[in-house]
């Protein structure tokens, strides 16, 4: 190849594409109405099956996606491999929790607050251990993260190991009928969703972007790379802690056993297997891993296993992903 | 523009750097050459903070920077390339570039989750500014495809484009040539002096001394961590301890009589 082109460097005519160009296919994956197209297949769910259980499993999954989604912020775009995710869940679901039962408000009154916390959460966890690198860093928020869920079963104000009872719903009532929870916590999670792409398509998606993929170039470049990636954590626990907000309120009930490291590892798992940095990828990764295991149900005792295998051979066929961030982006 | 004083650099008891004094002024071309291992890129990454120097001054614009974060020097205006290419693999050819453009793109992060005006217009900016220094440098290939695709030469252009978008009062490039062939030196050697029109000030680290002896205002030359020679092209390359750093020295009549002695000496026993 460099044989041959020695002194006369001509230009070549300028060929933007390698291969085959952009089918109807990749054009529509690409396409920026996906994301309406995704929407709307939320939004059409309920009238296809609408039973309680349905109704329940759809909205965990909804909420799933905005925890796939923050994670992604931290993991995927800014490369810091966080084992402790379910940390800021707990957060949010503990300050909205103490915050609606204690002083009687209706849960999204406790959103500005919650916000608060984890923003401060992000700065605790995240400002220590941030100077760390890769391996260290996985380790330590691993074990911030069974800090968190040790404290609160440890408090009273938290309910130690049983928890807290009787959260009141979104507006303050308890019982909403499950297609309205549905629609709602569907809308709140689309407006993250899209929030956290466009984080990603900005001035400080890019930087995230760069100190993924060299930090010390990204410092040459004036990012202070410090500061960029505590900015993701914080990002990440913000959307964490409102997925914990919503999580409470379908749940009205919330315990410890809930933030586990499966959590953490559960959350990883969605957007490792959707296509770490990709939105659509990390969406479609949320819904398989919430949805396989209850459509494996008929499985019975079997399923877990059933779900292992599958994951295991979705990620020796496409490692990168089952949606991958797009390679071409102007 | 850049003045380094008196800067020593030490790792354990080996002096990387040891007593380096040289600037640089605006406009201005400055080579720094020396042997391998002769502490040129070590010099660089104290002058761009990303070691500590064990003593010495360095000041941009006369503001104090020693020891300071890379990212604090890169906002006072200096930006740099990387002996053994740094790009961002992953991401797009224009991605890359506008790296540059973090500095000074005016967007805050509200503007960007509502898609203000304002965050459309720096996109816009961003991107412009970003097609224009591929210009600058000559960039052939996809702008939209990932830079790991790249030939090269191709990806050593993005990264003095990466440089250059930055804005920079000073850039250090750290042997750009190498890996080249001769036609693309000849199109560095082109660019280096494009860029020295704009009024950027450069710094250059370079093994090829065809082209330091072409561009350079001033040459500054290192061997094991110390100066040797700073002066005009022509001069240095007469130096006589210059030529003995690069080409090793005869012996004189007594030095060859005393080695003669000291074998025929130890033969004897």
């Amino acid at each position: 190849m460099s044989a041959g082109n020695g002194a006369a460097v001509q230009d070549p005519p300028v060929k933007p594409v390698k291969g085959r160009g952009p089918t109807f296919v990749t054009r529509f994956l690409e396409s920026r109405h996906l994301g309406w197209a995704g929407l709307a297949v939320g939004l059409l769910a309920p009238f296809i099956i609408a039973t309680p259980y349905a109704m329940d499993v759809m909205t965990s999954a909804v909420v799933f996606v905005m925890l796939a989604v923050g994670l992604n912020i931290v993991v995927g775009y800014c490369g810091l491999l966080d084992l402790g995710y379910a940390a800021f869940f707990a957060v949010g679901a503990y300050t909205s929790g103490v915050l609606s039962t204690e002083l009687k408000l209706p849960l999204l009154a406790t959103i500005p607050a919650v916000i608060v916390v984890t923003v401060l959460a992000g700065v605790i966890i995240g400002g220590p251990t941030l100077r760390l690198r890769s391996d260290y860093l996985a380790i330590v928020t691993l074990g911030f993260g069974e800090i968190i869920r040790i404290t609160a079963n440890n408090l009273s104000i938290t309910g130690g190991p049983s928890g807290i009872y009787g959260i009141p719903g979104l507006f303050g009532d308890a019982s909403s009928d499950p297609v309205v929870f549905y629609y709602a916590v569907l809308l709140i999670v689309a407006v993250a969703v899209l929030m956290a792409a466009r984080l990603g398509r900005s001035r400080i998606g890019r930087a995230w972007r760069f100190v993924r993929e060299d930090e010390d170039a990204a410092e040459a470049m004036g990012i202070n790379t410090y500061k960029v990636k505590l900015a993701a954590y914080i990002a990440g626990a913000v959307w964490g802690g409102l997925a914990g907000v919503l999580f409470a309120a379908q749940l009205s009930a919330i315990s410890p056993a809930s933030f586990t490291f499966l959590q953490s590892a559960l959350v990883l798992m969605a957007v490792v297997l959707g296509g770490m940095g990709s939105t659509p990828g990390v969406v479609l990764g949320a819904i398989v891993i919430s949805l396989l295991p209850e459509m494996l149900r008929g499985l019975a005792d079997y399923r877990f296993f059933a779900f292992g295998v599958l994951l295991i051979i979705v990620m020796i066929a496409r490692p990168q992903g089952l949606w991958p961030h797009r390679s071409r982006e102007r | 523009m850049l003045e380094v004083e008196d800067l020593r650099l030490a790792f354990g008891g080996v002096l990387a750097v040891d007593g380096l004094t040289f600037g640089v002024g605006a406009g201005e071309i400055v080579s720094v050459i020396g042997p391998n291992g002769a502490g040129k890129t070590s010099a660089f990454n104290c002058v761009t903070g990303f070691y500590k120097p064990t003593a010495g001054r360095i000041r941009i614009d006369g503001a104090d920077v020693t020891g300071r974060r890379p990212s604090l020097i890169a906002a006072k205006g200096v930006s740099r390339t990387f002996q053994n290419l740094r790009v961002f693999g992953e991401m797009s050819v224009l991605d890359n570039v506008r790296a540059g453009t973090h500095l000074w793109l005016r967007q805050r992060v509200v503007d960007a989750l509502l898609h203000t005006p304002r965050y459309r217009r720096s996109e816009r900016e961003g991107t412009d500014e970003a097609d224009k220094w591929l210009d600058f440098v000559g960039l052939r290939a996809d702008r939209a495809g990932l830079v790991r695709y790249l030939p090269y030469g191709e990806q050593r252009r993005v990264e003095i484009a990466r440089a250059l978008a930055r804005r920079p009062k000073l850039l250090l490039l750290d042997e750009p040539a190498a890996g080249l062939n001769h036609g693309e030196k000849t199109e560095l050697l082109d660019l280096i002096r494009r860029i020295r029109d704009l009024g950027i000030a450069i710094a250059l680290i370079e093994h090829d001394m065809g082209l330091v002896m072409e561009v350079s205002d001033r040459v500054v030359v290192l061997n094991f961590g110390r100066e040797i020679a700073d002066g005009p092209p022509e001069e240095v390359r007469g130096d006589p301890a210059v030529i003995e750093a690069y080409l090793g020295r005869d012996a004189d009549e007594a030095e060859v009589e005393a080695a003669r002695e000291e074998v025929g000496g130890a033969r004897g026993q």
